[in-house]
């Protein structure tokens, strides 16, 4: 008997416990973000798509060699005198052409190797994670500054000076067996030539 | 007898229209309620995109289920699983005709009142049994088993709070009822009634445990958490609904929701002082009779939709039941402490 009075009132007294904590919830503060109107602010490192500041690219190819995935593509093409490829944002001179710079992202990992070996800090981490595409082609973004016409230019420009400066040579060695005698004098000079 | 069969005709649609034009969009607001308070208890937003604060979020719910395919599988009982929500939704829309929403609007003053709505919400009971057999499934067949089995072990104690009541007031007739308690808040049912006297005060403690009862057994009885067994999405996947889509799975839940208010209607003209407003009427305050019948049907509304509030703040805060406690819960305590709470409040009207 005593027992049957003990779960009636168990069973009121907690229904009513489990309605205070229900009724409190009604006004807190709520969790949820509406997401495409609110975001959350992201955390100052994170990893999401990946930037080239295709203008302070030096084309060391640093960034392609720490890839893990074999996500960055470039091709660079030798700056000739005349054809200048201009300078960093710091002021340093760049020796190649970029003609071709691809970041496939439907490979990228997101491991952020590629940023820490940059000598210009022109790769880096962006906070924009919104990128999906309807097909996968499109996933590739091509961050050089130059059309594929371009780029032929510069490569064509490139034959074109090493072509002369062959010819050149040529003529310079025809021209030079006279003092070549001489030369023995200076053999590191020559070296030096060769070398570079 | 034309003319008698016209005006006949004319009265029913007259008593019927004001029902239907509550009941839809009562519909519409307690499913967009229900799912606001659902997420509010657990800390979330709820419908936010459709319409300002998804306001119109049961609208578009609405036009998604009629574009439904409406399926109707190869074994069922095609006449009676087609008739199973009509009949429904009939005892659940019936149960309002008796319900007085104000002096100046009742669907149909009967003296039976109270007696004709326990009998048709019975009628509920026959369609979703009447479903669960047609759908010709195990699951369904198991929430109509239990079903049955819970409304009509839980009309008991409802029935036998009803008959107190029923004692304490002297009629049946829900508007004589509801009459009894006009003036103010303490002529109320759960305050004793109207009745000024020393047995008024020896009713109350008897009389709110009569409410706790009906208000418990009522909640069984429109199959609502934490007595929804005859449902339990997570133990037999809709029960009786289970092989109803479209626009029939939509009757059963109106009729769900539509009896949510029929029970709560009750429970407040019973104890809650019906359409009678707690503080006298703005209408006697300005000497404009007719602003009183409207102002009774705003607190009738009020009243009834706390309830239904109450109900949902009781969903989202307890678990479902096993089978045996709700069986224990109705045969071991329900019926009994009524039974001695009729037994003491019949013996103190007697005084």
């Amino acid at each position: 008997m005593k027992e049957y009075f003990q779960n009636i009132f168990e069973a009121i007294s907690t229904v009513l416990v489990g309605m205070g904590v229900t009724w409190k919830h009604l006004f807190q503060k709520k969790v949820t973000i509406q997401y495409p109107d609110e975001r959350l602010t992201l955390p100052p490192r994170e990893r999401n798509r990946l930037f080239v500041d295709i203008e302070d690219c030096i084309g060391c190819r640093q960034c392609e060699n720490a890839c893990p995935v074999d996500c960055i593509e470039i091709e660079t093409v030798k700056a000739v005198p005349g054809d200048d490829a201009g300078k960093t944002k710091a002021g340093q001179k760049k020796v190649f052409h970029v003609t071709k710079f691809t970041i496939d992202f439907s490979k990228c990992c997101f491991c952020s190797f590629c940023v820490f070996p940059c000598p210009t800090d022109c790769i880096k981490m962006t906070d924009v994670y919104e990128y999906s595409e309807y097909e996968r082609d499109r996933l590739k973004y091509n961050f050089s500054a130059f059309t594929p016409e371009e780029a032929q230019d510069k490569k064509a420009k490139l034959e074109q000076f090493e072509k002369e400066k062959a010819a050149q040579k040529a003529a310079a060695a025809a021209a030079a067996p006279q003092p070549k005698p001489a030369a023995p004098q200076t053999p590191n000079t020559d070296n030096k030539e060769t070398l570079s | 007898m034309n003319e008698l069969l016209k005006d006949i005709l004319i009265n029913v649609l007259l008593a019927a229209a004001p029902l239907f034009l509550w009941i839809l969009p009562y519909a519409l607001l307690a499913v967009y309620l229900e799912r606001k308070v659902s997420a509010f208890m657990q800390d979330r937003l709820g419908p936010m995109r459709v319409g300002k604060y998804g306001l119109l979020q049961t609208i578009a719910d609405i036009l998604k289920l009629l574009q439904k395919e409406d399926i109707t599988a190869d074994a069922v009982d095609k006449k009676l699983f087609n008739f199973a929500p009509v009949l429904v939704f009939i005892g659940s829309y019936a149960a309002f005709a008796a319900i007085p929403f104000s002096s100046i609007y009742i669907g149909s003053n009967i003296d039976l009142g109270i007696f004709y709505i326990l009998a048709v919400s019975s009628l509920v009971v026959a369609g979703l049994l009447l479903g669960a057999w047609a759908s010709n499934n195990k699951y369904s067949l198991y929430g109509g088993l239990r079903t049955a089995a819970q409304i009509v072990s839980y009309e008991i104690p409802t029935a036998i709070v009803v008959l107190s009541l029923v004692i304490v007031a002297g009629t049946l007739n829900l508007k004589e009822m509801s009459e009894a308690q006009t003036a103010n808040i303490f002529n109320w049912y759960i305050f004793g009634g109207p009745e000024l006297s020393l047995k008024k005060f020896i009713l109350i403690p008897f009389l709110l445990v009569a409410a706790v009862i009906y208000f418990i057994s009522s909640l069984a009885e429109v199959n609502r958490t934490p007595f929804d067994i005859p449902e339990a999405e997570s133990e037999i996947i809709g029960g009786y609904h289970t092989e109803y889509s479209g626009m029939k799975f939509a009757f059963f839940f109106l009729a769900e929701y539509a009896n949510m208010f029929a029970v709560s209607a009750v429970i407040t003209v019973l104890f809650f002082g019906g359409y009678q407003s707690p503080f006298g009427y703005l209408g006697n305050l300005l000497n404009m009779p007719w602003l009183i019948g409207l102002e009774q049907i705003f607190w009738f509304l009020f009243k009834g939709m706390l309830f239904v509030f109450v109900q949902m703040w009781l969903r989202w805060t307890l678990p479902r039941l096993r089978v045996d406690q709700l069986m224990a819960l109705c045969w071991r305590y329900l019926i009994p402490i009524s039974l001695v709470n009729l037994v003491i409040i019949a013996f103190i009207s007697l005084l």
